[in-house]
């Protein structure tokens, strides 16, 4: 997917604001999102802090997606039990699973892949696991599914 | 004379404005006595650290109102990075920070660096531009009207008495309640019902 592709379907699912820490593969967004100006980029230093941000861009009214690596959900924990769970705030989140499809393939003994979705299910966190070729329509398929519910929700892109 | 928590919250509430304030942790068991005001967002159950995310956040997405942020120096440690968000995504956000030196609701354990980290020094260099420190109440009110005037963001640090014996406050009314309130206030939308 394109960072183009990317910054039309956040605009036409109403996204104000990505607060983002890029990884390998949604490193290749950044530009894309630098120069868009809407939805506006937020940098963040860490993953928790990103939450944070979310947060507030929330309860102010604003609409913002959270584009973070497997290890940053780690990182947020707590940060997202209170949002999610304490503030219920419908937060939605973009998470890169380093290594997935070499740990599938058993080519791979990076533990990421490992505990990604048993973290999300302990902070139950509806989630969307793409597949591994996933298209443009099926990403924003699962990030709709998200927005609609009204709901707290991750999308998975496996990496 | 040194800073009590409640000496240099009331400076707050007499030049807070229209802004919106979040009291965090120890502040939560003072400012309810000085304000009541839908604006105020007292951040418990909170994750500790996160005041400054979400008050940087709230500023962002409500720019016409300018948001006031309560934190304490433990809370500040926790996400010291956050500094260089605010920088870097200049908004009408003043951080000020409660350094007490001490983990106070949970029996006074000193916090690391306490009495010898420069707030302002770390503030400035993670780009802040206005940068503010008061260790003595009387300069802190006096200085308080050039504080709050102009645009933010905008950093204070205040040296306060630390105080013993506290535990943790309760927020004056339910989360829901304040975030409902609140976005009552801002003209928002009420949540989606989980």
């Amino acid at each position: 997917m394109t960072g183009p592709e990317l910054l039309a379907g956040l605009r036409r699912l109403g996204f104000t604001h990505v607060v983002y820490l890029p990884d390998s593969e949604t490193g290749r967004w950044d530009q894309d999102l630098a120069a868009a100006g809407s939805p506006r980029l937020i940098r963040p230093t860490r993953e928790g802090e990103a939450i944070g941000i979310a947060a507030g861009l929330m309860l102010g009214g604003a609409k913002p997606l959270v584009v973070l690596q497997c290890t940053g959900l780690f990182e947020s924990g707590d940060a997202l039990r209170n949002v999610v769970h304490d503030l219920k705030l419908p937060l939605v989140l973009v998470v890169g699973v380093r290594g997935y499809l070499a740990f599938r393939q058993g080519q791979s003994q990076d533990t990421c892949p490992a505990f990604t979705e048993p973290i999300l299910q302990a902070w139950r966190l509806p989630y969307h696991l793409l597949q591994p070729a996933f298209t443009r329509e099926s990403w924003e398929q699962a990030l709709e599914s998200i927005v609609t519910s009204g709901k707290a929700g991750a999308v998975l892109l496996p990496e | 004379m040194p800073i009590s928590l409640s000496d240099a919250l009331a400076v707050v509430a007499d030049h807070r404005g229209d802004r919106i304030v979040i009291p965090t942790m120890g502040a939560i068991s003072v400012w309810p006595q000085l304000s009541d005001a839908p604006s105020d967002f007292c951040y418990m159950p909170s994750s500790m650290g996160q005041g400054t995310a979400l008050a940087l956040g709230l500023a962002l997405a409500q720019p016409q109102r300018g948001v006031i942020v309560l934190t304490g120096d433990g809370s500040l440690l926790m996400n010291l990075g956050s500094l260089v968000t605010i920088a870097q995504h200049p908004a009408d956000l003043w951080v000020i920070l409660l350094d007490n030196g001490q983990y106070e609701i949970t029996g006074g354990q000193p916090v690391p660096g306490g009495g010898r980290t420069d707030y302002a020094l770390i503030a400035r260099g993670a780009g802040l531009p206005r940068v503010y420190h008061f260790e003595d109440a009387d300069t802190w009110r006096q200085s308080a009207g050039e504080v709050f005037r102009g645009t933010g963001p905008v950093f204070v640090w205040l040296r306060l008495c630390p105080r013993q014996g506290q535990q943790t406050p309760k927020p004056p009314r339910p989360m829901a309640e304040q975030i409902d309130r609140l976005r009552r206030e801002l003209g928002v939308e009420p949540r989606a019902k989980s």
